[in-house]
């Protein structure tokens, strides 16, 4: 266990995000009766710990006019795939890459770029730069475009009893 | 549920608060004050300017972000094969776990899109039979072998 309860109750109260104030740790310092130094001091040993990512701002991607989102997939050689993922991750287009098993027969592919653009053009043209980049390593791919927002909200803790 | 946002008009300070605030925010006792320096806006500025970008939807989260898996827990992508007539229905079973964190409509024969996120590991497995049991549809586990972690720019 890497978190304890004062922890817990620190991630529950900034889940949703931190309040827009001069002062928002002391903000959500008074709300769980802590000092401002211990909200402070806990969250950045979370973050040295690898339990807070970052603190951060993450943008709408439609609200800013990147109104395509494509999941670009592609199956890559076992062997080649850390190497060939390294490169995918990072192109200055790609937000996310990861490896993941296949699931055959209906998924052949490993590899998962996450790539957005003003419109379905610009992402297939970058879409294209994927595959020269990957070259004879890729044997098949495809894209998903999103075409619609089902859910989305920020990691909630399940509540534990007692 | 929500539909995608109408694009939000941004100026250039908007950008480069957008660019800048992506990268990371400070853990200090005037975090806004420290950021807006670098920014050249003051700290009321820098507020106020964050808190329209937020009512406008520009902004989808500001704040702390969570490594579930770090935590003991998990993380895990989820795709569904959902007939089309079925869809809202199976929708709605999916979205009414609370560990589905976000869901997706896709074009493809998989068009359901979810990642589960989980206080323990055996949870993914958990949650994902629940989803099967509750929709009789099979749910196909993606979860990340690697990452290849570049950071969250995103072009403002």
């Amino acid at each position: 266990m890497t978190i304890d309860a004062t922890d817990r109750r620190i991630i529950e109260a900034t889940g949703a995000g931190l309040p827009l104030a001069p002062a928002p740790y002391a903000a959500v310092a008074e709300r769980l009766g802590l000092s401002e130094a211990e909200v402070i001091d806990r969250l950045a040993a979370m973050q040295a710990r690898g339990v807070v990512r970052r603190i951060a701002l993450a943008p709408n991607h439609y609200a800013l006019g990147l109104a395509a989102n494509g999941m670009t997939v592609w199956d890559v050689e076992d062997t080649e795939a850390s190497r060939l993922g390294r490169q995918v991750g990072a192109l200055e287009f790609v937000t996310h890459c990861y490896l993941r098993p296949r699931a055959l027969p209906d998924w052949p592919y490993n590899l998962f770029a996450m790539v957005h653009g003003h419109d379905r053009a610009e992402v297939e043209e970058k879409r294209a730069a994927i595959r020269v980049l990957l070259g004879p390593g890729c044997r098949a791919d495809d894209v998903l475009y999103s075409t619609r927002i089902l859910k989305k909200t920020g990691l909630r803790l399940a509540r534990r009893e007692g | 549920m929500s539909r995608p946002a109408a694009p939000v008009a941004l100026d250039d300070t908007d950008r480069r608060i957008l660019n800048a605030l992506q990268e990371g925010f400070p853990l200090s006792p005037r975090p806004f004050a420290e950021a807006g320096e670098a920014l050249g806006l003051s700290e009321d500025a820098l507020i106020a300017r964050l808190a329209r970008l937020r009512e406008t939807g520009a902004i989808t989260r500001f704040g702390p972000f969570f490594d579930a898996a770090a935590m003991g827990g998990a993380f895990c992508l989820c795709a569904m094969a959902v007939p089309a007539d079925r869809f809202e229905t199976v929708m709605t079973e999916v979205n009414a776990q609370p560990e589905v964190a976000h869901n997706y409509e896709r074009a493809h024969r998989l068009n359901m899109w979810f990642v589960l996120a989980t206080e323990t590991p055996e949870g993914i497995t958990q949650t994902a039979r629940r989803i099967e049991e509750a929709t009789g549809l099979p749910v196909l586990l993606f979860p990340k072998l690697e990452e290849f972690f570049i950071g969250f720019r995103v072009a403002a």
